[in-house]
C-alpha cells in the first residue's frame, strides 16, 4: 500500500527552500546530456548541484534509495486541462497537480479553455496564484489564441506573454479563419511562445462522435473523417512557412498528418507536434463497447494510423507525448455516447501505459520516450526544465519499470475518473516524483485532499514517520522531520 | 433458468407396438359409443404426440365408421403457468383449420400428470370459441394430479413415482411405437 | 435454437438460429391476429414499458398491442426532449423506470447505443425499438417474416436497399440480419447516403437505381428525411425523388416480375416511392406492419416468458 509521505512546503513558485536531497543507487536517463548510467543526484535547496556516481549524502540530507529503478528529470506533460477557473466539479489545480505528481510529471502546461477563459492576464494571474497556493507540480499556462476561443479577435497576446503564458492555443476549438490565424502566428513571433494548434476542420467534422470508419458505419454513429485534421495540418504548416512562426501542433491523431509534419520538418520549417497515449494504443474499435471514455477529439484513429504515430514518435517527426488531460464528471461521460463530452484523463495513466504496451514489448527505446517526456516538451516552450545538469531545477521522475499494478480509476487523485485504461495490468509505472527537492508523492501515494478544490499546504498532513515504518522504509526514502 | 436435462435411462416397458395399437383402437371405439357416433366430433391434439395421436385416433375411426373427423393441434405454450421454469419456450403454433363452435371437441395428449397442460389447453381451446362440449382422451394416466382433471378415455393407467418420466414413442418422431418408464441415470 | 439471451439489441449479436427462431415464433403467433378473442395469458402479469424518446407511434403502438395481446400491463413512457433538458438524464430516467419493476423496458432513442447502454444499467430484458442510426432489429425481423412468407426462404435471395444507408438503423439491422441468413445485399443512393466502408459490412453498393434494381427478389425503399437537404447531402427533394424515387415504369422497365416492395415506413408518397407503386400488387408494406405485432409478441415473449421471477417458483 501507499504511503502518506508529503512534503512540508508546497510552495514551489516562491522558490521555496528545502534542504537536501540525495537519490542514490538509481539508473539515470537525462537524454538532456546524454547521461545514460548509474548516477546519485544530489539536490540542495530546489536545484540540481551534482550528479555523478557514488556521491556522498550530506548530513541532514534526505536520502532515497532508487536501487533498481530509472532516475529521470521530471516529466514535462504540456497538454492539460486543470479546468480551474469555472470548472472546478471537473478538476482544480490542486487536484490536476496531485493527479500529475502521481503519475509522474513534474511540470503540466494548462489549456485556456477555463470558465472564463485564459484570454488576458487577470485569468493567468489567478491560475499562477491559486498554482503557488495549492499545487504540487509545476504550472504554465496557455493563452488562448482568440478572445473567448471565438476564432474572431486576437487576444491581448504580448500581455498573456508577459503574464507568464508559455504558449498560445485554442485548443478544444480550431481556429478556423486563416487570416487570422496568420495574424496571431505573426504578432507572437517576438514571444517565443508558439501557437499550439487544435488541427480540425470544423465543417469536415461537423457532427462527428468518433473516427468516420468502418466502425461508425457500422454502429450508426457519425463520423469525423481523418481529412478533418490533415486538412488543418497542412494549412497550419502552410501558415508557418508563410510567417516564420513556431506551429506546435496538438494530439496528432493521424498517419496523414504525421506524413505532413515529417515533411515540415524535413523542409525546415519550425514545426512540431505532439501525441497523446490514447492515440498511440487505442483504436477506434475501442468504441464498439459504446463506452463514452472511448470518447475524445481528435477521435481514437485505426491501427494504421497508431503505427504512423508510434514510427513518428520514435524518430522525432513526434517531438513529445502530451495527455490532453480532460477531465470530465462522471455525469458528462456516462449516458448516450454522441452526447458524452469529448475527452479523457491522462495524468495518472500515460506513463504507466506507455511503459508498459511501448517500452516493455521493445516497441519504443526507454531512453527515446523519456526524451519525449522531458527534454523535448521543455525545448518547445523553452521551459528551464527537463534535464538533470546542475543548476536545473530539482523535478525528478523515478521509474519502476517492475511494478505490476492494475490501473484503479476510483484511486485517482484527479477529481474525474473518465479513462478508457480503467481495469488494465500494467507492469512499469511511475515510483516517485520529486519536485524543487521535495518527494511529492511515491508508489501513486498521496496526502488526500480533505474538502473540496482548496487544501491549503499548510493544513496538508505532515508526515511524521520515523524511518523504516511501513512502506515507506521499503521504498528507501527518509523525510526530515520537522 | 435453463436447465440441462437430466441423462434418464429406461426402466421399464409399459407397452408394446401392438398393444399402443390394440389401446387406440379401444379408445375410438369408446369414442364412438359414448358419442352414439362420430357425427360433430372434432380431434385437437396437444402439441406435440397429442396431435400424432389424435391423428391416429381420427384413421381408426374413419376405419370403423368411415366419417373423415377433423384434426387441429393446439400449442399451449402460451397458456402454461410455470414458463418460468421451463427455460427458453418454444412456441409452435396453434393451428385448427376449423371452427370448433357448437363442436364436441376430443382433446387428445399422450400422458396426463399433474393436470396442468390440461388446465392451460381448456383455456387455450375456449379462447378460439365455444365448443358444446370438451371431452378428454389420455394415453396414459399416471396420477400425481394437482388439479381437479379427470379424462374421459384412458389408453393405460400406470402408477409411477414422481421422480419417473413416461415416454410415449411414436414412429412420426420417434422411429418405434412403444410406451416406456424412464428414470435419472444419477438414481 | 432456444432463446436465451436477456436482451434483443442488435442483429449484428444473433446466431443465425438465434433469428429464425425469433421468425418461427413470430409465424406461430400470426394467428392470434384472427381470433376473435386476440389475448392469450402467456405474460399475464408482467409489466412492459415502453420508453420512446423519439416519437413512434407506429412502432409504440405495435409493442404495445403485441404486449396486451399477451396479457402483460404495457405501460408508455414518452419522453419529450423537455423531460431531459430538465437535467435528468436519459440514465436517470431508466433508473427511475426499473424501479417500478417492469420486465421488460422497450425503447426507442435518437442516440445510437441506447439500446446497449439501458441493458448494461438495468436488470431488466432490454428491447430496441431503434435506436439512432444504428439498429432496429424488430423492424429487421418483420421484414424477414414478411419476405419469408412471399419467398418461402432466405438463402440466396437478392435484396437492394435503396435510400439513406447512412442514417438508417433498418437498414444497418437488415443487413446484419440478411447476411446471416445468405441474402445477398445492395446497398443503393446517392454517395452522400452511403456511409463509407459499407463494403465492409459484406453488401454491394450501387450508385444507380436502374441497376440495383435489376434482378433482385425484394427492393427495399427507405424514407428520406427532408433534413438531409439543408445538411447539403442531397441538392434537392425534386432532384433525389427523379433518380431515386421509384415510379411503376423505371419497376417494371427494370425490375422482376415477381419482385417484392418493402418500406419501413411512414411513406414520402411522391419522393422515395411513387403512389402507384405504393399501393400496387408489387408491394408488402401492409403485410409488413401488420406482421409487426407478430414479430414483437414473439420478441416480448421469449424476453419475457421465459425469465424466472419471484414468487413464481413451484417443486
Amino acid at each position: 500500500m501507499t504511503t502518506m509521505r508529503v512534503v512540508k512546503d508546497l510552495m514551489l513558485g516562491l522558490g521555496a527552500r528545502g534542504g537536501t536531497l540525495v537519490v542514490k543507487n538509481g539508473h539515470v536517463i537525462d537524454p538532456a546530456s546524454a547521461v545514460d548510467a548509474a548516477h546519485d543526484v544530489l539536490i540542495v535547496d530546489g536545484v540540481v548541484r551534482d550528479i555523478g556516481p557514488r556521491l556522498a549524502a550530506p548530513e541532514q540530507a534526505t536520502v532515497v534509495d532508487a536501487t533498481g529503478k530509472i532516475v529521470c528529470p521530471g516529466f514535462i506533460d504540456i497538454h492539460v486541462h486543470l479546468r480551474e477557473p469555472g470548472f472546478e466539479y471537473k478538476e482544480t489545480i490542486a487536484t490536476g497537480t496531485r493527479a500529475a505528481a502521481a503519475g509522474g510529471f513534474t511540470a503540466v502546461c494548462c489549456m485556456a479553455n477555463t470558465h472564463p477563459v485564459n484570454d488576458n492576464r487577470s485569468i493567468t494571474d489567478y491560475i499562477l496564484a491559486r498554482a503557488k497556493t495549492e499545487g504540487v507540480v509545476r504550472v504554465y499556462p496557455i493563452g488562448a489564441v482568440t478572445r473567448n476561443l471565438k476564432g474572431e479577435e486576437l487576444s491581448e497576446l504580448a500581455e498573456l506573454a508577459e503574464a507568464g503564458c508559455v504558449g498560445y492555443s485554442d485548443d478544444g476549438k480550431p481556429v478556423m479563419n486563416a487570416g487570422l490565424y496568420r495574424r496571431a502566428m505573426e504578432y507572437t513571433l517576438p514571444f517565443g511562445a508558439p501557437i499550439i494548434s487544435h488541427a480540425e476542420d470544423a465543417h469536415l467534422s461537423t457532427g462527428g462522435a468518433m473516427n468516420e470508419g468502418v466502425v461508425s458505419t457500422e454502429l450508426g454513429i457519425a463520423g469525423a473523417p481523418a481529412a478533418a485534421e490533415d486538412i488543418m495540418v497542412a494549412r497550419d504548416i502552410v501558415l508557418a512557412e508563410l510567417t516564420g512562426a513556431h506551429v506546435h501542433l496538438a494530439h496528432l491523431s493521424t498517419a496523414g498528418s504525421v506524413r505532413l509534419v515529417r515533411d515540415a520538418k524535413a523542409r525546415g520549417l519550425r514545426v512540431t507536434a505532439e501525441a497523446a497515449p490514447h492515440h498511440l494504443l487505442l483504436t477506434e474499435d475501442a468504441v464498439r463497447t459504446w463506452d463514452p471514455n472511448a470518447k475524445m477529439n481528435p477521435p481514437l484513429r485505426t491501427k494504421r494510423d497508431t503505427e504512423a504515430l508510434l514510427e513518428g514518435l520514435a524518430d522525432g517527426t513526434i517531438d513529445c507525448v502530451a495527455t490532453d488531460h480532460a477531465p470530465h464528471a462522471l455525469s458528462e461521460k456516462e449516458g448516450e455516447f454522441d452526447r458524452a463530452a469529448f475527452g479523457i484523463v491522462g495524468l495518472e495513466t500515460a506513463v504507466a501505459v506507455l511503459l508498459d504496451r511501448l517500452v516493455r514489448p521493445g516497441r519504443l527505446p526507454l531512453k527515446t520516450l523519456v526524451a519525449r517526456l522531458t527534454a523535448d516538451p521543455a525545448r518547445l516552450l523553452n521551459l528551464p526544465l527537463g534535464s538533470l545538469v546542475p543548476g536545473r531545477p530539482g523535478d525528478v521522475t523515478i521509474l519502476d519499470l517492475h511494478r505490476e499494478l492494475t490501473i484503479d480509476p476510483a484511486r485517482f487523485h484527479s477529481r474525474s475518473r473518465n479513462t478508457p485504461f480503467g481495469g488494465w495490468t500494467v507492469t512499469g509505472g511511475p515510483w516517485m516524483t520529486i519536485v524543487n527537492g521535495h518527494v511529492i508523492s511515491s508508489e501513486g501515494g498521496f496526502a488526500p485532499l480533505r474538502t473540496k478544490g482548496a487544501t491549503p499546504p499548510s493544513e496538508l498532513p505532515r508526515p511524521n514517520l520515523p524511518p523504516g515504518q511501513g512502506s515507506a522504509g521499503k521504498a528507501g526514502a527518509r523525510t526530515e522531520s520537522m | 433458468m435453463n436447465r440441462p436435462a437430466p441423462r434418464r435411462r429406461e426402466k421399464a416397458q409399459v407397452l408394446d407396438e401392438a398393444a399402443l395399437d390394440r389401446a387406440l383402437t379401444r379408445i375410438a371405439h369408446e369414442i364412438l359409443e359414448k358419442n352414439s357416433g362420430a357425427s360433430n366430433l372434432a380431434f385437437v391434439g396437444i402439441r406435440t404426440r397429442g396431435v400424432t395421436l389424435a391423428h391416429r385416433l381420427a384413421a381408426k375411426i374413419e376405419k370403423i365408421d368411415g366419417t373423415s373427423l377433423p384434426v387441429g393441434a393446439l400449442d399451449i405454450t402460451l397458456y402454461r403457468d410455470d414458463l418460468d421454469m421451463r427455460g427458453a419456450p418454444v412456441v409452435r403454433g396453434t393451428d385448427i383449420p376449423f371452427s370448433i363452435k357448437d363442436k364436441t371437441v376430443v382433446l387428445v395428449d399422450d400422458v396426463l400428470y399433474t393436470g396442468r397442460t390440461i388446465r392451460a389447453a381448456l383455456d387455450a381451446l375456449i379462447d378460439l370459441g365455444r365448443p358444446r362440449m370438451i371431452q378428454l382422451a389420455i394415453f396414459i394416466d399416471r396420477g400425481h394430479r394437482e388439479l381437479p382433471i379427470r379424462p374421459d378415455y384412458v389408453g393405460k393407467n400406470l402408477p409411477t413415482s414422481r421422480r419417473e418420466v413416461v415416454a410415449v414413442r411414436m414412429k412420426e418422431h420417434d422411429g418405434e411405437d412403444r410406451v416406456v418408464i424412464e428414470e435419472p441415470e444419477d438414481a | 435454437m432456444a432463446w436465451t439471451r436477456k436482451d434483443l439489441l442488435a442483429m449484428r449479436d444473433l446466431e443465425p438460429g438465434e433469428i429464425l427462431t425469433l421468425v418461427d415464433t413470430a409465424a406461430s403467433l400470426e394467428e392470434i391476429a384472427s381470433r376473435d378473442i386476440k389475448k392469450v395469458p402467456a405474460l399475464r402479469g408482467k409489466t412492459i414499458v415502453n420508453l420512446f424518446y423519439e416519437p413512434s407511434t407506429r412502432t409504440r403502438t405495435s409493442f404495445e398491442i403485441a404486449g396486451k395481446w399477451l396479457s402483460a400491463d404495457v405501460i408508455n413512457f414518452t419522453a419529450s426532449a423537455s423531460s431531459t433538458t430538465k437535467g435528468e438524464t436519459f440514465v436517470d430516467t431508466a433508473k427511475n423506470i426499473e424501479a417500478m419493476s417492469p420486465d421488460v423496458v422497450v425503447v426507442r432513442h435518437s442516440a445510437s447505443g441506447a439500446a446497449e447502454l439501458l441493458a448494461r444499467e438495468l436488470d431488466c430484458s432490454i428491447v430496441n425499438a431503434g435506436d439512432g442510426a444504428h439498429e432496429h432489429p424488430t423492424q429487421a425481423l418483420l421484414d424477414l417474416l414478411t419476405i419469408r412468407e412471399k419467398k418461402r426462404h432466405f438463402e440466396g435471395l437478392q435484396v437492394a436497399i435503396v435510400g439513406d444507408i447512412t442514417h438508417s438503423r433498418v437498414a444497418r439491422s437488415n443487413i446484419h440480419a440478411m447476411r446471416k441468413l445468405g441474402v445477398t445485399v445492395t446497398v443503393a443512393g446517392p454517395p452522400t447516403l452511403i456511409p463509407p466502408f459499407i463494403g465492409e459490412l459484406g453488401v454491394k453498393v450501387a450508385y444507380r437505381l436502374e441497376e440495383a434494381i435489376r434482378d433482385v427478389d425484394v427492393i427495399m425503399m427507405l424514407r428520406l428525411q427532408h433534413e438531409r437537404m439543408a445538411a447539403g447531402l442531397i441538392p434537392s427533394v425534386r432532384e433525389y425523388s427523379r433518380y431515386w424515387g421509384l415510379s411503376l415504369d423505371k419497376l417494371q422497365k427494370h425490375a422482376r416480375p415477381d419482385v417484392l416492395i418493402m418500406h419501413p415506413g411512414p411513406v414520402n408518397r411522391g419522393v422515395e416511392l411513387s403512389p402507384e407503386v405504393a399501393d400496387s400488387h408489387y408491394s408488402v408494406i401492409l403485410d409488413q406492419v401488420s406482421k409487426g405485432v407478430a414479430v414483437r409478441m414473439a420478441v416480448l415473449f421469449l424476453l419475457a416468458g421465459s425469465r424466472s421471477s419471484e414468487g413464481q417458483v413451484r417443486a
